[in-house]
């Protein structure tokens, strides 16, 4: 038996652009959940979103032509979809978790809906990769990270803002207030139902732009059940990476790497089922669940403490 | 509280409305969705009327093209039609059985495997007066042979499973390796480097088969070639797919084969500047430079001889593998770089097939350790062909996943 064939530097190098493909596709999603939980709402309509952004994605795509604007239209559709969620989560104090899950069914059937007829498109406008130039010939950390597509690269830049805006700025301060004790937030000055909205609407806008990355690039097709669970895995992420923008970050690249492992693992001969792989993601967040839950007698949970309790004033 | 709780169902009950009014949507345009297909039934033909009932044998009027058959079929589908793949290929084998018999066909689409859904759809069909069911994927098979004997009065055809029984319970497939093997003959020839990539579904029968069979044409258009498997245990996950192409293609590999219902490996190959054989349907539009061949299905005669055998009170459930001699598995259209002599390999081995003449898997046949398995002359039994567990000389991989 010759199995082993692609562990070779090629293959090797091939697992790694893989893993970072995949992660930026979670880091995306995840990083929208993280901003929204941060601001005390849990969204658990990932899936769904993401849906609606690959639908919106490919369609915008293929009749403009344009990928950038296919990647524009996922993130105004999940944007939009994710104000149901905020309506009824943060303006009326329904239940997160239940209108999460609603949100999840109702992106997936609109995504459907709206995708109906585009499932045999054979046009694409899909992003090409882009070479830094003078830091792609770099071996090895020139091929993984310096050519990728344009999403991946403003993926970090995105990181990059969304770090500065929750940390080092007025708003992203009383973001962060409102997602730990909204009345004294509240009392502060900030507006609660204002700060939640506009962060799941910033949440939602990246989880499409998350879908419309397959669908402009990764895959560049748009079928049903194209996000596969992808939107579970990053909301897993978010728990995994405690709340924090970059250790979400490096969370993404290690969940993006057990996706690549996935289609590796006969050609590398590992001899683990890739069904094991699947479960990796989440076996992983259980295990920092687990760690937060022992280190809690020390020091507070890194999870924003407003999670899921809507805010009213009335009713203090 | 109280005021609290209101606000939660007048949420739950705006999202229903709102999921609801979709749905209806969803009917007017003939297509199901994920959340509703189990509640979504499609009726397809002109002349559907709730008439159809059980005693229909007796209104015999099904001809041979254009018929009037008052035969109403339900087909149950794991997907959605419009994948270019597995269902897609079913779902064109519907229509054609429609125009040639008249018959009313009822579809549901994406029923998934072992679910209550599945049972639920089937009744639905009943009570909409279907005579026959047709369930196109593997694991409906358990939910289809306790149906069968609660239901004798429906016939019930189950694609790619091996229960049955003599009454109103069969299983169906096709010999997909025959084209298979005729693909192979031409990425045989095409591939320069002869490093072969299949994608591959999950390691049953089914599959290994059909990498044999692709392997063994494979390797007599060029015998130093090889074909390394990568398994991806999906039947449909483009993201996965479009991966594992490009994890083969890394290897070196400068065509790819696969089995899945979705063209990632093909578009994955287009942009590598590979080549790409391609499985269900024709589907050289999705990567036009990289298309080689392909392997497709044509049920639609199998579907409108049930109908027919339905209508005349002469189904009687079996098995039923067909070949290219009866039309249901055939080799799609070759790209202008085929060479005329594979080409014309090609017709003449087809040709063969057709006549019961000639067989991929006639021995001698060493497997992939050098082990002769099949004895030279000797055409294996279908009961060999169907338990397929290992994979012949010239595979790279393991035929255990």
């Amino acid at each position: 038996m010759i199995l082993g064939v692609t562990f070779t530097e090629a293959g090797v190098i091939g697992l790694l652009v893989a893993a970072v493909q995949f992660g930026t596709l979670l880091y995306l999603a995840a990083l929208g959940e993280t901003i929204s939980e941060k601001a005390g709402v849990l969204n658990l309509g990932l899936e769904g979103m993401m849906a609606t952004g690959a639908a919106m994605g490919f369609i915008v795509g293929v009749e403009t032509g344009s990928p950038w604007l296919g990647l524009l239209g996922g993130a105004v559709a999940g944007a939009i979809v994710s104000l149901i969620h905020a309506a009824a989560a943060v303006g009326l104090g329904a239940d997160q978790v239940v209108s999460g899950l609603a949100l999840t069914f109702l992106g997936l059937g609109f995504a459907d809906f709206i995708g109906d007829g585009y499932t045999d498109d054979a046009r694409r406008a899909r992003f090409a990769d882009v070479e830094i130039p003078g830091l792609d010939d770099i071996p090895w950390v020139g091929e993984v990270i310096f050519r990728h597509s344009p999403v991946t690269y403003l993926a970090v830049i995105i990181g990059v803002a969304a770090w500065f805006v929750l940390n080092r700025t007025a708003i992203g301060l009383g973001l962060r207030a409102v997602g730990e004790t909204a009345s004294t937030a509240d009392a502060a000055g900030h507006s609660v139902v204002r700060l939640r909205f506009a962060a799941v609407a910033t949440g939602g806008a990246l989880a499409g732009a998350s879908g419309a990355y397959l669908t402009t690039y990764l895959v560049g097709s748009w079928s049903q059940n194209l996000t596969a669970g992808r939107g579970w895995i990053a909301v897993a992420l978010v728990i995994f990476g405690a709340w924090r923008v970059g250790r979400v970050a490096i969370g993404a690249l290690l969940f993006g790497l057990t996706l690549a492992l996935k289609s590796r693992l006969t050609l590398f001969d590992i001899e683990i089922s890739g069904q094991f792989v699947d479960m990796l993601p989440f076996l992983l967040t259980i295990a920092v669940l687990v760690v937060i839950s022992f280190r809690a007698r020390n020091r507070p949970s890194p999870a924003p403490a407003a999670i899921g309790i809507a805010y009213r004033r009335e009713e203090r | 509280m109280q005021r609290r709780l209101w606000q939660i169902l007048a949420v739950l009950l705006a999202f229903t409305l709102v999921a609801a009014a979709c749905g209806d949507d969803e009917d007017d345009a003939a297509s199901g969705s994920a959340s509703e297909a189990a509640d979504d039934t499609t009726t397809d033909s002109a002349s559907a009327s709730e008439a159809a009932d059980d005693d229909t044998a007796a209104e015999d009027a099904a001809t041979d093209s254009g018929g009037t058959s008052a035969v109403t079929a339900g087909f149950v589908y794991l997907t959605e039609t419009g994948d270019a793949g597995w269902t897609y290929a079913h779902d064109n084998g519907r229509q054609f059985a429609e125009e040639q018999t008249g018959a009313t066909t009822l579809t549901v689409e994406n029923i998934p495997e072992g679910s209550p859904e599945f049972d639920t759809a089937v009744r639905d069909f009943i009570d909409q007066g279907a005579d026959v069911i047709f369930g196109t994927s593997f694991g409906y098979m358990d939910a289809m042979e306790a149906l069968a004997a609660e239901f004798p009065d429906v016939a019930f055809a189950h694609a790619t499973g091996y229960m049955s029984n003599d009454t109103n319970f069969g299983n169906y497939f096709g010999r997909i390796y025959q084209a298979r093997y005729l693909t192979g003959l031409a990425a045989g020839e095409a591939s320069a480097s002869g490093n072969i990539g299949y994608v591959a579904a999950f390691p049953i029968p089914e599959v290994i088969r059909g990498i044999n069979a692709f392997t063994l044409g494979v390797k007599e258009a060029n015998p130093d070639a090889t074909v390394t498997v990568n398994w991806t245990f999906t039947w449909f996950d483009p993201a996965v797919e479009g991966d594992a192409a490009n994890a083969l293609l890394e290897g070196g590999a400068d065509l790819i084969a696969m089995h899945q219902d979705s063209t990632a490996a093909g578009e994955a190959a287009e942009a590598a500047g590979a080549r790409w054989v391609s499985y269900n349907s024709d589907m050289s539009a999705y990567a036009p430079d990289a298309y080689l061949a392909s392997a497709i299905w044509d049920w639609g005669p199998y579907y409108a001889s049930v109908i027919e055998a339905v209508a005349d009170g002469s189904y009687a459930g079996g098995a039923y593998w067909g070949g290219m001699d009866d039309g249901i598995v055939q080799i799609g259209s070759l790209a202008d770089d085929v060479s005329a002599e594979t080409t014309a390999l090609i017709e003449e081995r087809a040709a063969a097939m057709i006549a019961s003449e000639f067989d991929p898997f006639t021995g001698p046949i060493n497997d992939q350790d050098g082990n002769e398995v099949i004895a030279a002359g000797v055409v294996p039994a279908d009961g060999d062909l169907l338990g397929m567990a290992y994979f012949v000389e010239g595979v790279i991989g393991s035929a255990e996943g």
